[in-house]
């Protein structure tokens, strides 16, 4: 890549953009002629990794700068769809819309929470960690606390919290790759870590920024198109965000014609695992004030202290840049996110309404088990229906659905053509990969740069340096691939839990290394440990069956451990001697945008 | 008062205005979830609905510009603002 590439980029992605319509466009016309579904999965799959790894090996560097910060010149607006690449996970993009379809109300605190956060990131981080100059949130912590204890342990949390959510994007791209390459699942994990390192080891930061623009195209393409074609196809309205009052409406009415009836304990053994009915209202609320505030500020505060995403806004020229790059990341976050509960109103409106001709609750159970969707669906083990009452008619307590079905079926059972379907994989391939890319990194970084240069080997040349890291980055992924192929944990459980780790550890070592001059080595370290800790040993004592109290869930454990760290960081810091004189005034220059940065001058 | 600490008083007021926008539309307004459900929102939602949706989400995006923008002149003002164009 030549210099004048940043000024290209909107010309770079405008072409790269009108490129993947056209082969949108060339694989439908493909399917006219006869082209059978699977052969355009794989079309789709390949052609779009196949562009990342392109970029991946353009982005190649031997630069320090470059590797770990993408030389911070990434302007503001694609540093914010970088960010929302990152950001939005395989979970986002396959299981949200299915969430929200199914428990409704209390899952949305996961929508409100996943945005709300980065008002915090905005606020009260990102501006002054890009002033501090850092490659990696460890180094800040390491430099404004001192000492490799808290660097170290630093580390700690941002890999105990990157792993638990790293697993779940490489499990989520191998369900992906082996539906669409039709191989089995052990092996189409290491495919996908494999399309991941092609993206990340050459370039390091640098090639992931590029190939998450791109994957951002894809995916919200992929995810914005079904659902504007869904809902006109069905006439409910060309603009379905701004139109959707009548469906809602509906559903409601529906729930209350057919009633929620619960199923015996007997009938439901014999659904396939994971399979769930519908068994809440669409839109009432509910869940308790607390229940849906405690969920909503763990992730809240989960967001701002996950450094796969806050280390993104090391990359922009500015601080004035990174805060309005926030702003860019919250946008196209916001694109996606209000989308997905249309996506699932239209979904189970299409399902559940008789009128419609897609409705299937009310018709024979024969009838409904002769439909081609609902056969291909039944045989990837997405879709259930039983007789359980044994009347021959399907009731709404007699159907069940895969969460992921809501995003990959629905385009089909709204009689799409398959090439959405294709569309969607390659989708959700691109969400899945550049979440795993952004989290591989941030681990690796952190290992490489704070545990081997700054701690072990100060002396380490910059060659040296990148060929560790990049060692590292292998080791991990194949780790993490390793570990989701022993398919141990759903994919959303242990996403939410990374954000309850990262919160109980780095949360309020983060924020009061800007905001409380006074808070020092002793304190922030005893943060960090002890916020883990309990956070950990909470959880753990719930998974046991232990009660828990204030109703703190295992899905909430981080507002505990964060109320932990809070408590031993202020206490800590009090009673032993505040900060040197250097660190104080180090802290004020943080806090002004001009000027150096920090690390930069030392 | 030195320059320095005023432009940071000045930020830390900018902060609190903020978070507690933010507060408002991230919790406050979700202990009365129920009792605002019963009122119909813009498009014609249920509000409690369509804030989980798009209201909270979309208030969440312009508070970060407003930010963004009010602390630009801030900086501006003490002439902390950096050199050079982002």
């Amino acid at each position: 890549m030549k210099g004048n590439f940043i000024d290209n980029l909107p010309k770079v992605y405008g072409i790269y953009t009108g490129g993947f319509v056209g082969f949108i466009i060339i694989m439908a016309i493909c399917e006219q002629m006869g082209m059978t579904a699977k052969t355009i999965g794989i079309c789709f799959v390949a052609f779009t990794v196949a562009i990342y790894a392109i970029i991946g090996w353009l982005s190649r560097t031997a630069q320090a700068d470059a590797y770990y910060v993408a030389g911070r010149q990434v302007p503001t607006v694609f540093n914010g769809m970088a960010t929302a690449a990152d950001w939005m996970s395989g979970a986002s993009f396959v299981a949200m819309a299915g969430g929200i379809y199914f428990k409704g109300y209390g899952y949305m605190a996961l929508l409100v929470g996943w945005t709300g956060g980065y008002v915090l990131v905005a606020s009260l981080l990102a501006p002054y960690l890009r002033k501090f100059g850092c490659y990696t949130v460890p180094d800040f912590i390491g430099t404004r606390y001192g000492g490799n204890l808290s660097r170290f342990l630093a580390v700690v949390v941002l890999t105990v919290a990157s792993f638990t959510y790293v697993t779940a994007q490489i499990n989520a791209t191998g369900t992906i790759a082996s539906v669409a390459l039709d191989i089995p699942f052990q092996y189409a994990v290491y495919v996908g870590l494999i399309s991941i390192l092609l993206c990340s080891m050459l370039g390091g930061m640098r090639g992931v920024t590029w190939t998450q623009v791109a994957q951002y195209i894809v995916l919200i393409v992929a995810y914005l198109l079904p659902v504007f074609w869904i809902s006109s196809k069905m006439g409910a309205g060309f603009f379905p965000h701004f139109m959707l009052a009548d469906e809602v409406a509906r559903i409601g009415e529906l729930e209350q014609q057919f009633g929620f009836v619960k199923n015996s304990a007997a009938d439901l053994a014999n659904v396939p695992k994971g399979l769930a009915g519908i068994t809440k209202a669409h839109s009432a609320v509910n869940a308790t004030p607390w229940g849906f505030i405690s969920l909503a500020l763990a992730m809240m505060m989960g967001t701002a202290s996950l450094p796969h995403v806050m280390m993104r806004y090391f990359t922009t020229p500015s601080v004035k840049a990174a805060r309005k790059s926030v702003g860019w990341s919250l946008f196209f976050i916001f694109l996606l996110y209000s989308s997905a509960p249309m996506l699932a109103t239209l979904s189970k409106l299409s399902l559940m309404d008789p009128s419609l001709p897609t409705g299937i609750i009310g018709k024979s159970i024969a009838e409904v088990q002769a439909i081609d969707w609902y056969q291909n669906w039944n045989a990837a083990n997405l879709m259930f229906v039983s007789d359980f009452n044994g009347n021959g008619t399907l009731e709404l307590n007699e159907f069940f659905m895969g969460g992921k079905a809501v995003v990959l079926a629905t385009p089909e059972i709204a009689g799409l053509p398959y090439v959405i379907s294709g569309l969607v994989a390659a989708g959700g391939m691109a969400a899945a990969m550049s979440t795993a890319d952004g989290l591989i990194l941030a681990i690796a970084n952190a290992i490489s740069h704070d545990v081997y240069y700054k701690i072990i080997d100060p002396k380490a040349e910059t060659a040296k340096r990148l060929v560790v890291a990049r060692v590292l980055l292998v080791v991990i992924g194949f780790a993490a691939a390793t570990i989701a192929a022993l398919e141990i944990q759903g994919i959303l459980g242990s996403v939410i839990w990374a954000f309850d780790f990262a919160m109980s550890g780095l949360f309020f070592p983060l924020v009061l290394g800007v905001w409380w001059k006074r808070a020092n080595k002793e304190g922030a370290c005893a943060g960090m440990a002890l916020g883990l800790l309990s956070g950990l040993a909470y959880l753990i004592w719930v998974r046991n069956g232990g009660s828990g109290f204030l109703g703190i869930t295992q899905l909430t454990f981080g507002i505990f451990g964060s109320a932990v760290s809070l408590v031993a960081m202020v206490v800590v810091s009090l009673i032993t001697s505040e900060p040197n004189a250097a660190t104080q005034r180090m802290v004020d220059e943080v806090r002004v945008p001009s000027g150096r940065s920090i690390i930069g001058k030392q | 008062m030195s320059k320095q600490s005023q432009h940071w008083e000045k930020t830390r007021g900018l902060l609190f205005v903020t978070l507690a926008i933010w507060f408002v539309f991230s919790i406050g307004i979700f202990l009365f979830g129920a009792e605002m459900n019963e009122v119909t929102g813009p498009f014609g939602y249920p509000l409690t609905y369509w804030f989980t949706c798009q209201g909270s989400l979309g208030i969440f995006v312009i508070l970060i510009f407003w930010f963004a923008n009010r602390q630009e002149k801030i900086d501006e003002e003490f002439g902390f603002s950096e050199r050079g164009d982002d």
